[in-house]
């Protein structure tokens, strides 16, 4: 009884110290043109319940972290129990996919819903899933430098830039159409990578994050001062939608028509990480990952490897702006500002480093939710940047953690017991 | 003329220098200690404009003198943000020690995200002007206007803010503590010291002094926004890589190095790429002399 | 006479004023099983990752010659070009990959032997699939030797201490070594695991025609393993020669006073 209450007494004290912390930003606001601030005490005390709250289970949560599973309390079992109840239902979905026809069922399923979307739902629809897929592909190519590798990039949305300019400046300068620009733009995207690859692969962890994050920068300020080329702040306009053939669409077709080309990207996207992920070079990604001295001990080349990863990194990317280009028809450099970059980092996170599923969950998720809870859209930036916290603590391996593979050696039979004559322990 | 000119870029470098040592030294400080890139440190800086803003506006509805308004602002806002850093740590980065070195980079950004959109959301997503409060002093226009009243306020309050900073860390108990920690963790908590709140003080002195340079620089400038935070503390950053990151000297000579640098360019060449040089410079001092102007090179051990 | 896999010549490395390894010589034969011993601190490791490639060697020469083939010089070269050569290490304080499997740990160890790329592994062409089964089976099949087999599909960090201490035997062997690197290989064993130790190191070095050169504190284990031994303090070699020489040896006598019971 006593240590409930020296509890709730916590949970009150720490309600009261986030109270008085946010009190000057959050319950204070300021009026500028009045010169006056209001004061919001419902904001403070939405505050102080909402933290009395969190901080009870934050506590639980560490006491059954630090005592390890013989755990009491009544939240702390709940937690326990839906963690149990998630990791079972993962276990399912994961045995049930592995079963050729289910997965293949599922895949048609939804396969088919995505190709009679244009068909059966309104522009809106279109346009706002073509766009999730878009952030599938690119959360999937940061996927391969930071989830397989483990190289932390924060500068993507600079690639992106590269490959929607290459395209609107192309056309602009030079006519060119929208099938010559998506290869010149992934490769333009693939040399930026290896260019700025080449001097930080001695650099390590968070230094090649700060690195990559002024690229990024640089890149945007360039895209936004160079006026006589890019146009500068007012971006490039009018960037023509792909061609068919030659066929002249209408608006709505050719929504449509772009919509199905950055499907069909995304599913290429997922093929590819899925079989590099799981390939020689996807393994000396992951070793580099774990233990960068001990790989290059092992006789991987480190340079060419991280160069590799880079590469394909930043090519996807550049393909992703060049698809974007031509959905939007206009680019400018606000779209590709670090908070770009976060976002995409934010999808690789919640949905599992080097997992492919969670990141694309996590994409779809992460873009779609906004838009269909139209209410929460102005909160998303700050959603997201809570979840990269409380992921990194509660759940750093992801939503859906990163597939094993499955392997099949000669001698093992295939319920994976060893058949060979040795086997069990010297 | 020529002259004089010369001295104006050289004392706005000169000022804009020292606010960014103000905040890199909270870099400095945080990644000599725990290794770790806090990344949300600008938006620290950032929430000290605001704080600043609104306590200037409450007491300014009271009709305060100005001078009084500035420095009662200053206080809370490096009060509060001293509140925010040390919760910041408790809250993100304590229960993520001993973890891979990504784990905390990550949250760091998460947080930076989180506290950006918390001030936009909460106050606005526009600059608010921030209401004149610097003091004018008439013996400088003796010189010939080359120096303006802020400019003077702001070199002099961070100067004596650093020595202040420098005598602590050398003569007190807790500055040994914290340079002992700084050298090895692990040797301090077995002599005594207790690592926990060495941590805590660091993102408390790192966030005040933030605080101040954002109280400073909105007085100086006359407005604040949510958004100040990133550009500042990527720009505190690279003066605190330029002199060579974890050394504190190191992160006030590369503020000022860096202000001047960037005064220099905008003063004799051209505005536009202000911004561009600043980067230009964090990617190739960490690419081509990692260690800094003071830093030493460490070795990793196999 | 045929050329010794590994030729040290005079070798030597600073770490600004510090000599850490002051002009040493050293020769492994074919087939050889030679230890490297001396008190802590006396410069081992860093003998170690001078012919790994780890740390560049401030003076001296260091060569290695896969049998029947040409000496190469190894100063300057890069660590996985060194393994690419021939000679795999292990580490001091266990360097798994912890969140791969023990298969893949092994696999890791045929990168440097298989060569699909990026566009192979797009693909999965015919000539990809068949060089991955190749892998996995012979990581298998080093496992089996190791007598890891049977957790082949656990993550190597939920391994008990002795079977990494093997896993990282087993995933130097799939670089097809002809010299050995093992760094204290029996470190943090009891006299059980180490006995088991020794006699599976004297079958890989018969089954896969290898060299050996270790590191190790383990006098039993030195003495009766090694076919010759080094002894090293403060970065210099105080002597070298058969177990029996070396235990005999005053000098090392000296160094080593009250510090072990000599087997």
């Amino acid at each position: 009884m006593n240590a409930v209450m020296k509890t709730l007494l916590r949970a009150v004290m720490i309600s009261v110290w986030f109270m008085a912390l946010t009190f000057p930003v959050l319950s204070l606001k300021v009026n500028a043109t009045k010169r006056t601030v209001d004061v919001l005490w419902e904001r403070a005390a939405g505050m102080g319940l909402a933290m009395f709250a969190l901080s009870l289970l934050w506590m639980w949560y560490f006491r059954h972290k630090e005592r390890g599973r013989g755990d009491s309390g009544p939240l702390a079992s709940v937690r326990a129990g839906m963690g149990r109840g998630w990791h079972a239902l993962l276990r399912r979905l994961d045995s049930l996919g592995r079963r050729r026809g289910v997965t293949g069922l599922c895949a048609g399923v939804l396969l088919a819903a995505a190709v009679f979307l244009p068909v059966a739902g309104s522009m809106y629809q279109t346009t706002i899933f073509a766009n999730a897929f878009l952030y599938v592909m690119l959360a999937l190519g940061l996927n391969i430098a930071v989830g397989i590798a483990g190289q932390l990039v924060l500068g993507y949305a600079a690639f992106y830039a590269i490959g929607a300019y290459t395209y609107g400046l192309l056309n602009q300068y030079f006519g060119l159409g929208f099938w010559v620009c998506l290869p010149v733009g992934g490769c333009l995207a693939a040399v930026a990578g290896l260019l700025l690859g080449f001097p930080v692969l001695r650099l390590q962890g968070d230094y090649l994050a700060i690195v990559t994050l002024g690229f990024g920068e640089i890149v945007r300020l360039l895209l936004n001062n160079w006026m006589d080329i890019t146009g500068g702040s007012q971006g490039v306009a009018n960037i023509p939608r792909p061609s068919l053939f030659g066929i002249t669409l209408s608006s709505d077709q050719s929504m449509a028509y772009v919509y199905y080309l950055t499907l069909a990207a995304m599913i290429v996207t997922i093929v590819v990480v899925a079989r590099i992920k799981d390939s020689r070079v996807g393994l000396a990604l992951r070793a580099l990952r774990d233990d960068e001295i001990a790989s290059e001990a092992m006789g991987i080349d480190l340079r060419m490897v991280k160069l590799q990863a880079f590469a394909l990194g930043s090519c996807w990317a550049g393909f992703a702006g060049v698809l974007l280009a031509a959905r939007i028809n206009f680019i400018s450099p606000p779209s590709f500002t670090f908070m770009e970059s976060a976002m995409i980092l934010s999808m690789v996170v919640l949905g599992g480093m080097g997992s492919i599923s969670g990141v694309v969950v996590a994409a779809l998720v992460l873009t779609l939710a906004p838009e269909y809870l139209r209410a929460l859209s102005a909160y998303r930036m700050l959603v997201f940047g809570a979840l990269m916290v409380l992921m990194m603590i509660f759940r750093p391996q992801g939503l859906i953690p990163s597939r094993k593979r499955i392997y099949h050696p000669r001698g093992v039979s295939a319920d994976g017991a060893a058949t060979s004559a040795q086997g069990g322990r010297a | 003329m020529d002259f004089f000119y010369f001295l104006e870029i050289f004392f706005s470098g000169l000022t804009r220098g020292s606010i960014y040592a103000l905040i890199a030294l909270g870099y400095t400080m945080v990644y000599g200690i725990i290794g770790l890139i806090n990344f949300a440190h600008g938006e620290i800086y950032m929430l000290g404009a605001f704080t600043a803003l609104i306590v200037a506006t409450l007491l300014g509805m009271s009709g305060f003198p100005a001078g009084g308004i500035l420095i009662v602002a200053a206080l809370v806002a490096m009060l509060w943000c001293a509140a925010y850093g040390y919760t910041m740590e408790k809250v993100a980065y304590k229960p993520l020690r001993g973890e891979s070195r990504l784990a905390p980079l990550i949250s760091a950004i998460g947080m930076s995200t989180f506290l950006q959109n918390y001030v936009q959301l909460a106050q606005t997503s526009n600059y608010v002007p921030f209401p004149r409060l610097m003091p004018r002093f008439a013996f400088l226009s003796a010189f010939g206007g080359v120096m303006r009243s802020s400019d003077f306020v702001i070199l002099v309050v961070s100067a004596l803010v650093m020595i202040g900073l420098a005598l602590y860390i050398r003569h007190t108990r807790m500055g040994k503590a914290m340079r002992a920690t700084a050298q090895n963790r692990k040797m301090a908590m077995l002599v005594g010291i207790d690592a926990d709140k060495v941590i805590s003080l660091t993102f408390i002195i790192g966030s005040a002094l933030a605080a101040l340079g954002g109280t400073l620089i909105a007085s100086h400038t006359g407005q604040v926004g949510f958004g100040i935070g990133f550009l500042a503390g990527m720009k505190a950053f690279t003066a605190a890589v330029l002199g060579g990151i974890g050394s504190i000297p190191g992160a006030m000579l590369g503020g000022l190095v860096l202000g001047l640098a960037e005064s220099f360019t905008t003063g004799y060449l051209s505005g536009d790429y202000e911004d561009v040089l600043a980067f230009a410079l964090l990617v190739l001092i960490l690419i081509f002399r990692p260690a800094g102007l003071l830093g030493k090179a460490t070795v990793q051990k196999v | 006479m045929s050329e010794p896999v590994l030729k040290v010549r005079s070798l030597s490395r600073n770490f600004g004023g510090l000599r850490a390894l002051n002009d040493v010589d050293l020769d492994i034969m074919p087939g050889e099983i030679v230890a490297l011993i001396g008190p802590n601190g006396a410069g081992k490791t860093t003998f170690f990752n001078c012919v790994t490639g780890i740390y560049v060697p401030t003076e001296g020469e260091v060569t290695a010659c896969r049998p029947g083939g040409q000496p190469v010089r190894l100063n300057g070269m890069k660590p996985f070009r060194i393994t690419g050569l021939g000679l795999a290490r292990t580490f001091q304080n266990i360097r798994l990959f912890p969140s791969m499997t023990v298969l893949e740990n092994v696999m890791v160890g045929r990168h440097c032997r298989t060569h699909a790329g990026i566009l192979g592994a797009i693909a999965r062409d015919s000539s990809t699939r068949r060089e991955e089964q190749e892998s996995v089976d012979r990581a298998y099949a080093l496992l089996d030797d190791l007598h890891l087999a049977a957790y082949w599909n656990e993550e190597a960090s939920n391994l008990p201490y002795g079977a990494q201490r093997r896993l990282e035997i087993a995933r130097a062997l799939a670089t097809d070594p002809f010299l050995l690197l093992l760094d204290e290989p029996a470190a943090g064993m009891n006299p059980q695991e180490t006995l088991e130790l020794k006699d599976l190191v004297l079958d890989l070095r018969d089954r896969f025609h290898l060299a050996v050169l270790l590191i190790e504190h383990d006098m039993g284990m030195v003495m009766s393993l090694s076919d010759r031994v080094y002894v090293m303090e403060y970065g210099s070699r105080i002597a070298a020669g058969t177990p029996e020489q070396v235990s005999r040896n005053p000098e090392v006598i000296r160094a080593y006073l009250g510090e072990t019971d000599h087997a």
